[in-house]
């Protein structure tokens, strides 16, 4: 049982009604200690729908999705579009300290579950809204989904290969994601105001915004130099002053077990510089690259080298990759300061040995499944007010009995009335 | 103006590049104090890459040296000097949270890590963050957030079944790191309300980045499967995907999420003949021909820009989205509505944009007022006014190279 002792947020209670779009904002907020409950329709969230499902059954207590995004959570059902329903709401909202919502822009408000409704109920909720776009604007009320919050916000321009289209990330979704932990963030700084203050207010989290920032100065190279930064593929392009073109340097490249993305160069940045001369003397003591043996990478200018030979340099520097397995290459740019990486998949961030080491992995257990399944963990760490998985995410109306029953009052044959009637 | 979060919380920056600067940043737009320290002598990588203003290179011309400092006060010092460190450490007896960014030891061999910062600030706040941690056997890996993207995985997972693992132009986990450092220094600053005590965060770039592939991870824990490139496709949806517009390079995001909006979707393309086919009728004969129905789309939204794309399905309820080039992201309505880009006059740059928070504040909006600051310009301020430093101490400083000026610049950038 977390205590506001030993958690940053202990003590205090989120009513998270989000869909996909919202799910990691409770998540966050649960895994620093606070005391989530998720609202869901009766029968449970549709994005319980949304896999990929445990061992592929599908079914709505076996979405990894729907696991992955709501540990630390309890569970109810409420149908807030019942009178009944919204009464319990209100009587909740009571209780707690946040909701947290991602409903059309309005569709609270329509139910009298609006901020203004709510603040009645609990002067000093804070409110937290996540929707595509914001609660107003021009594009208040447009549809969106993770392809498209990616395409809305820049990055999918920012993605992909040259000559074909922009890509979304193919671990998806990302613009959900994104959306969810500004919420958190939005949440905690209005949580800060109001320890001070006792005034809660209402956080207005957009989700194009949320992506918008993700997008490293790709808005300002536009904005200074009227180009737009888009998918280069495994080439990355130094946007030069006129006259000079674009240099393109293939940053991702073959070595002999795979893929690894790897810099040369240096110039002003001290960190680069100190790389190319690592691997250079790395690759001398075999021979190799010789011809940049005591290189003054610090006069490696980009911004004047030709194409032509930015390609000769790359290929030599290439060649060298190429004769190397990844785990050699990143064994050696780990012990010589090489600012080389391999391009991991899934199945290789597993078995890292940094994660490993710093115990990065969470055991969760699920006992209706008879296993415990490992999930990343901490996005940081502290030690005298540790994150933790509190519990794996709830199944449908899992906490009723405990919320409805043992906390608001309802006894059995309430309860059973408010279910015949789609209540909960 | 109305009362700003964190009026009164100090900050000792000595963070750079992308994802120390956006939790001193935040904390600054919500009224701050925060002070960034840097020397002439070792620049900030951001303040050396492009786009400089006018293309000239200059440590104060860089809009990606600028990004992630709003609202900021900047100061110049050499950390390397001992005189510095004294200076240092006084900035830390200040400060309410100090920000790390810098390699591992780095700054415990300038006498400023946690340890030596709670001694004479035995309250202090205090987050280190790098790309993989303050340990474990690779914790001295030298990179910066694309090593990170290729690590976690996002290159990867980006692009098409037929081709190689992508850049993400974007160091991912750089934009993800920082929310959850100020989600804890927040946290630990209300603690130290009720408690008096301070808080060391640790951070690794490379754990915070994998929160965003948790449902991935699970699926090949459980499944053994392993998420690898897939273009646009959706596991469910159909259609899902971009397509080309009207105009140069121009594209379309469009996701049909359910039959109703096949439906409509059918109806807003003017019910072609294909939309009628039987193979197309039902999700799974639409996943099963997806290809020929991404053409036959393609053929459709190539008469059509991306907005107007946009607006016919939007207003039949299909999702539907421009893929957003940075150029119609500054003149997106929408994020003109809420004010995403504030544009404030930089002493160098000139006016240009600065992010705005992904969220909006009822009561307490963020105040946006400062640009980010030009290397060491707030010396006399902070100096004097928050440090106490005499006018003869400073020249001193001066004069002994403690507090580095533009001379001490590098000549290349």
């Amino acid at each position: 049982m977390v205590t506001e002792h030993d958690s940053l947020l202990g003590g205090y209670r989120v009513l998270d009604l989000t869909d996909e779009k919202g799910h990691l904002c409770g998540k966050v907020l649960g895994d620093f200690g606070a005391d989530v409950i998720k609202v869901e329709k009766p029968g449970g969230d549709p994005s319980r729908n949304i896999g990929p499902f445990y061992k592929d059954i599908p079914h709505p207590e076996k979405s990894l999705f729907w696991f992955s995004t709501n540990t630390s959570k309890r569970g109810i059902t409420l149908n807030i579009e019942t009178l009944d329903g919204r009464e319990i709401l209100r009587r909740l909202v009571e209780t707690a300290d946040f909701v947290v919502e991602s409903f059309q822009p309005g569709y609270m408000d329509d139910l009298g579950l609006g901020y203004s409704e709510l603040k009645k109920a609990k002067p000093g909720i804070i409110v937290t809204s996540i929707t595509p776009f914001g609660q107003t604007g021009p594009y208040a009320r447009y549809q969106s989904t993770d392809l498209v919050g990616c395409a809305m916000g820049g990055l999918a321009r920012l993605l992909g290969d040259l000559g074909r289209p922009p890509v979304r990330m193919s671990c998806d979704p990302q613009a959900y994601l994104h959306a969810g932990l500004q919420g958190a963030l939005g949440s905690v700084v209005a949580h800060y105001h109001r320890e001070l203050t006792g005034e809660g207010q209402h956080v207005d989290v957009s989700m194009q915004e949320a992506v918008t920032l993700a997008l490293m100065h790709a808005v300002e190279i536009y904005e200074i130099m009227k180009v737009n930064v888009i998918g280069m593929g495994q080439f990355f392009v130094s946007v030069r002053p006129a006259p000079q073109p674009p240099l393109f340097t293939r940053l991702i490249m073959p070595c002999k077990d795979g893929y690894v993305f790897a810099t040369f160069g240096g110039g002003g940045f001290g960190g680069q510089v100190q790389s190319s001369r690592a691997l250079v003397e790395w690759a001398n003591e075999q021979g190799m690259l010789m011809e940049f043996k005591d290189s003054d990478f610090t006069q490696w200018d980009a911004s004047t080298l030709s194409q032509e030979e930015s390609d000769r340099r790359w290929a030599v520097f290439g060649d060298f990759v190429n004769t190397k397995t990844r785990s050699e290459l990143y064994e050696q740019a780990v012990k010589r300061g090489i600012m080389l990486a391999p391009c991991n998949t899934i199945e290789d961030i597993t078995r890292n040995a940094q994660l490993e080491a710093r115990g990065f992995w969470e055991k969760v257990e699920h006992r209706e499944l008879g296993e415990t399944i490992t999930y990343p963990g901490a996005p940081l760490k502290i030690k005298e007010t540790p994150w933790r998985i509190q519990r794996r995410a709830p199944l449908i109306g899992e906490h009723n009995d405990e919320v409805y029953g043992e906390e608001l009052g309802f006894s059995r044959e309430e309860m059973a009335v408010l279910k015949a009637r789609g209540v909960v | 103006m109305a009362r700003q979060v964190f009026e009164g919380i100090k900050v000792a920056d000595f963070t750079w590049a992308a994802v120390g600067p956006q939790v001193g940043r935040e904390l600054a737009e919500h009224g701050a104090t925060v002070v960034r320290v840097e020397s002439h002598r070792r620049l900030d990588p951001v303040r050396t890459f492009a786009p400089f203003r006018d293309g000239v290179p200059g440590v104060n011309r860089s809009a990606f040296g600028t990004e992630y400092n709003t609202n900021k006060y900047g100061i110049s010092l050499d950390l390397n000097k001992p005189k510095a460190q004294e200076v240092a450490r006084r900035l830390v007896t200040w400060a309410d949270i100090v920000g790390d960014s810098m390699t591992p030891g780095t700054m415990a061999r300038l006498g400023l890590d946690y340890g030596s910062c709670r001694r004479i600030n035995p309250s202090v706040i205090y987050f280190s963050t790098t790309q993989q941690g303050q340990y474990g056997p690779h914790r001295d890996f030298q990179g910066v957030g694309h090593h990170v993207n290729a690590i976690a995985g996002f290159s990867e997972c980006t692009g098409w079944p037929d081709s190689d693992p992508t850049m993400v132009f974007p160091a991912y986990s750089d934009f993800i790191s920082p929310w959850y450092l100020l989600i804890a220094v927040m946290g630990a600053l209300l603690r130290r309300r009720k408690t008096g005590e301070g808080m060391y965060i640790e951070q690794a770039q490379l754990e915070a980045g994998l929160t965003f592939l948790a449902p991935h991870v699970l699926d090949y824990m459980v499944n053994k499967r392993v998420v690898t490139r897939g273009g646009n496709r959706d596991r469910y949806m159909s259609p899902h995907g971009v397509y080309p517009c009207r105009g140069a390079d121009r594209w379309v995001a469009i996701a049909v999420t359910n039959d109703k909006q096949w439906q409509r979707f059918c109806n807003m393309t003017g019910d072609p003949e294909w939309a009628g086919d039987p193979r197309f009728n039902s999700v799974i004969g639409r996943k099963e021909n997806e290809d020929e129905l991404d053409g036959l789309i393609g053929e459709w939204t190539k008469n059509y820009t991306p907005e107007q794309v946009m607006t016919i399905l939007q207003d039949a309820g299909v999702p539907a989205g421009v893929v957003q080039t940075s150029e119609d992201l500054l003149n997106d309505p929408q994020l003109k509505h809420r004010q995403h880009f504030r544009v404030l006059d930089h002493p160098e740059i000139g006016p240009h944009s600065y992010h705005a928070p992904a969220y909006r504040l009822s009561q307490t909006p963020c105040d946006m007022k400062r640009p980010a600051p030009c290397l060491g310009q707030h010396n006399d301020y902070v100096y004097k006014e928050i440090l106490g430093f005499s006018d003869d101490e400073i020249a001193d400083m001066l004069v002994e190279g403690v507090i580095t000026t533009d001379a001490d610049a590098p000549t290349k950038m």
